[in-house]
C-alpha cells in the first residue's frame, strides 16, 4: 500500500508542472552559466567566423562548380556550398573536424573539477539530486547548446543560399544537411565525454586540458604517421603478394586508422555531404565494372555511415561510462 | 528528551591503514545542540561526510530522521541542511540566484522560491544590495551567512555546520552562533556543529563530544565532562617564591599533612600543589609561617579549554 501512495506521489510530483524536476533545474543554469560566460563567445565567433568565411569562398566558386559536367554531385547545390573549395580554405565540414574537439573540450574541461575548486560541488551533492544527474546535466546542456548552433548555422545556410542562388532546396539535401549537424553534434559530444571524464579524473582544470588537448593532437597528428610508420614497417615490399593480400592489408590499416574519431567523423561527413562516394574501403575491378558514376540515395549513404556513426557514439559511451564509475562512488570533499 | 534523530553506530572509516574513524557511537537528540569538539585532522569533517552519505563508511551504519544515510542518501539530503567548512558559490551569480538554484534543486516551485529565497536571507540578516551582488564579491562572512541560508531553505529537520565559525572576526562569531541558537530554539531544530574553537562552542552547545583520532573521548554537557576529568584534581595552586628551594623540599611531608593536599610538585621556584577543594588561603597561610617569600600566588581553574587540553595531552603520551 505504502509503495503505491510513493508511486503516486513521486508520479504527481513529476507530472505537476509547477514543481521542476532537479534535472532540467541543473541543465538550465549550466545552459545560462555557458551562455553568459566569455568562454562560449569566443567559441561562437570562431565558429561563425569559420562558418562565414568557408561559405563565402564556396559561393564565389558556385556557378564553375555547378556547370561541370563530369561532377555526378553538381545539382546537389546546397550540399556543394559546404564542400566547394578553390584551396585558399579548407571547407566547412573539414574545418569542423579540427573545431569540433576544441569546442567539445572547452565546454567539457572544467565541469567536475572547478566546481570541486570552487566548494561548490559538496554544496550541491548535499542537495537531494542524484549524482549522475550533474554529470548528465553537464553534458546534456553543453550539447544542447552545440546542437542548436549548429542546426542555426545549416539553416542560415540554406536560407541564404535560397536567397542568393534563388534554387530552391532538394528534400534530400534537406535530409543529408540535417544528418550533418546531427553528425557534428555526436562528434562533439565525443570530445565533450572525454573532457568531462578528463575533469573527473584531474583535480586542475589546466591538467584536464591540456591532457584532453594531447588526446587530440596524438589522434589528428601523430596517430596517423605511427600507422605508417607501422605498416611500412610490418608489411613486406608492396610486389611479393597477391591481389587479395594489398586488399586484406589495406583494410587492416584503414580500420587502425578508424580507431581515432577524426577519422570516423572524416568519413562519416565525407559520404554524407558527396553522394557519390559509394564506398570507405577499396573496391575491386569487378564491384566498379557495372557501377555509373552517379551520387547514391540518401538511405545507402546513411547505411555506409552508419558504423562511422555507432563507432562515434560507443566512444562517447565508453567516456561517459567511465566517468559515472569514477565518479558515483567518490567521497565529495570540499 | 529521549528521541534520537541522528544514530551512529560502530561508524568506521579507514584510507588504506589509516583510520579516520574509529567505531563510533553517537546519539544526537531532536531539537539538541551538539557539539562535536576536535583537533584538525580528528575525523570529524569524515563523520559528517559519511551522515550526508557523500562518503561511504568501511563499516557500521549512520542513521538520520531514520534513514540509513549510505543506502538512502537521498531521503537524508531532503531533510539534513548541511554547511561545508568552505563553503563556495558560483561566482557569475548573484547571492540571490544561487540561493534559488539550490531552492528549486530542492523542489519548491518555480512561482515560489523568489519569495522563499528573500524570506529566508532575511531570516538570517541580508537585505538589500547585497543580495543582489555576485558572490565574488563576497566577504567571509557574508557567505557564511547565505551559506546558511541556503541550509535553511530547505526547511530542514536537522543541520550539520562542519567549522561554521571557521574565519569570521569575533563580533561575526557571535552573531552568528547567537543565530544558530535562536533559529534552533525557535524552529525546533537539531543543530550539529563541528568545531575546534571551544569558547565559541562553549556559549550555544547544550552537548558536546570530544572527538581525537578518530575516537569519541567523551560526551556530555560541559559541566558534566569537567566533573568527569577532574574528578581527583579540582583545584591547583601555583606558588612562586623569591628563593630556588633544594630538592628534595623539606617540608613537603608537612604540606602533604594539611587536609585535602592531594599532590604536591616542586620544579625550580615553584610548587604546585593540587587539593579537592579550593585550599588557597591555607596554603597562603602556610608559606608565611614557614617564613618563605612568596611572590606569587596562582589559582588554576578549569574550563573547557583545559578540558580540552587534557585530553589531548592523554591522547599524545
Amino acid at each position: 500500500m505504502k509503495a503505491i501512495k510513493d508511486l503516486f506521489d513521486s508520479h504527481s510530483s513529476t507530472t505537476t508542472e509547477t514543481r521542476p524536476h532537479p534535472f532540467w533545474v541543473m541543465v538550465r543554469k549550466e545552459i545560462s552559466g555557458h551562455i553568459r560566460s566569455w568562454r562560449f563567445l569566443v567559441l561562437l565567433l570562431l565558429i561563425l567566423l569559420t562558418f562565414w568565411g568557408s561559405i563565402s569562398v564556396a559561393l564565389s566558386n558556385i556557378r564553375e562548380v555547378v556547370a561541370d559536367a563530369k561532377d555526378p554531385d553538381r545539382l546537389f547545390l546546397y550540399l556543394k556550398l559546404l564542400t566547394t573549395t578553390e584551396g585558399t580554405l579548407p571547407p566547412f565540414h573539414v574545418f569542423l573536424n579540427f573545431l569540433g574537439p576544441i569546442v567539445g573540450i572547452s565546454l567539457g574541461f572544467d565541469a567536475i573539477n572547478s566546481e570541486q575548486q570552487n566548494g561548490t560541488l559538496t554544496r550541491i551533492m548535499a542537495q537531494p539530486v542524484y549524482r549522475d544527474n550533474l554529470l548528465l546535466s553537464k553534458f546534456v546542456s553543453a550539447l544542447t547548446l552545440v546542437g542548436s548552433l549548429l542546426l542555426t548555422l545549416s539553416l542560415l545556410m540554406i536560407g541564404g543560399g535560397i536567397l542568393i542562388t534563388g534554387v530552391l532546396i532538394e528534400a534530400e539535401e534537406v535530409f543529408r544537411i540535417f544528418s550533418f549537424t546531427v553528425l557534428c553534434t555526436v562528434y562533439v559530444g565525443f570530445w565533450l565525454g572525454l573532457s568531462i571524464l578528463l575533469s573527473i579524473i584531474f583535480k586542475q582544470a589546466s591538467t584536464s586540458a591540456l591532457t584532453a588537448i594531447g588526446i587530440w593532437l596524438f589522434f589528428t597528428v601523430f596517430y596517423q604517421i605511427i600507422i605508417d610508420f607501422l605498416a611500412g614497417t610490418v608489411i613486406p615490399a608492396a610486389n611479393e603478394f597477391s591481389q587479395t593480400d594489398v586488399i586484406r592489408y589495406n583494410k587492416l590499416i584503414l580500420n587502425l586508422l578508424r580507431l581515432s574519431p577524426s577519422q570516423l567523423f572524416t568519413d562519416a561527413t565525407t559520404t554524407l555531404l558527396i553522394p557519390s562516394v559509394r564506398s570507405l574501403g577499396p573496391i575491386t575491378m569487378e564491384q566498379m565494372a557495372g557501377a555509373i558514376p552517379s551520387p547514391l540515395p540518401l538511405r545507402d549513404s546513411l547505411m555506409i555511415v552508419w558504423p562511422q556513426v555507432s563507432g562515434l557514439i560507443a566512444a562517447t559511451m565508453m567516456c561517459f561510462a567511465a566517468s559515472y564509475y569514477l565518479f558515483m562512488r567518490r567521497e565529495i570533499r570540499g | 528528551m529521549n528521541n534520537p534523530i541522528i544514530e551512529l553506530k560502530r561508524l568506521t572509516k579507514t584510507y588504506g591503514d589509516f583510520k579516520a574513524v574509529n567505531e563510533l557511537d553517537l546519539t544526537v537528540n531532536k531539537g539538541e545542540i551538539f557539539g562535536l569538539l576536535g583537533p584538525n585532522g580528528a575525523g570529524k569533517t569524515t563523520t559528517i561526510l559519511m551522515m550526508m552519505g557523500l562518503t561511504e563508511p568501511s563499516s557500521g551504519t549512520a542513521r538520520v530522521c531514520g534513514f540509513n544515510a549510505t543506502k538512502d542518501p537521498l531521503s537524508v539530503k531532503r531533510l539534513v541542511g548541511y554547511m561545508p567548512d568552505s563553503v563556495g558559490f558560483y561566482d557569475t551569480m548573484t547571492g540571490l540566484e544561487n540561493l534559488m538554484y539550490v531552492g528549486e534543486l530542492n523542489g519548491i516551485p518555480r512561482s515560489e522560491v523568489e519569495e522563499r529565497a528573500l524570506a529566508t536571507l532575511d531570516l538570517v540578516g541580508m537585505s538589500g544590495d547585497a543580495i543582489h551582488k555576485k558572490t565574488a564579491a563576497y566577504s567571509r562572512g557574508m557567505k557564511q551567512r547565505l551559506g546558511l541560508a541556503e541550509v535553511l531553505i530547505k526547511d530542514p529537520k536537522v543541520i550539520i555546520l562542519d567549522e561554521p565559525t571557521l574565519g569570521i572576526d569575533p563580533s561575526g562569531v557571535k552573531e552568528f552562533l547567537a543565530l544558530i541558537l535562536r533559529l534552533s530554539r525557535e524552529k525546533g531544530l537539531t543543530v550539529l556543529l563541528s568545531s575546534h574553537h571551544l569558547h565559541q562552542v562553549q556559549q550555544v552547545c547544550d552537548r558536546v563530544g570530544i572527538f581525537v583520532k578518530g575516537e569519541l573521548l567523551a560526551e556530555g554537557t560541559i559541566d558534566t565532562l569537567s566533573n568527569l576529568i577532574f574528578a581527583e584534581k579540582s583545584y591547583e595552586v601555583h606558588v612562586s617564591l623569591e628563593n630556588v628551594i633544594d630538592l628534595p623540599w623539606k617540608d613537603e611531608a608537612e604540606m602533604l599533612q594539611l587536609d585535602a593536599v592531594q599532590q604536591v610538585r616542586v620544579q625550580d621556584q615553584i610548587i604546585g600543589i593540587t587539593s579537592s577543594r579550593d585550599l588557597t588561603p591555607a596554603i597562603v597561610r602556610f608559606f608565611v609561617q614557614k617564613g618563605y617569600d612568596v611572590s606569587g600566588v596562582q589559582k588554576k581553574e578549569y574550563g573547557l579549554e583545559e578540558i580540552y587540553e587534557r585530553y589531548f595531552e592523554k591522547n599524545l603520551t
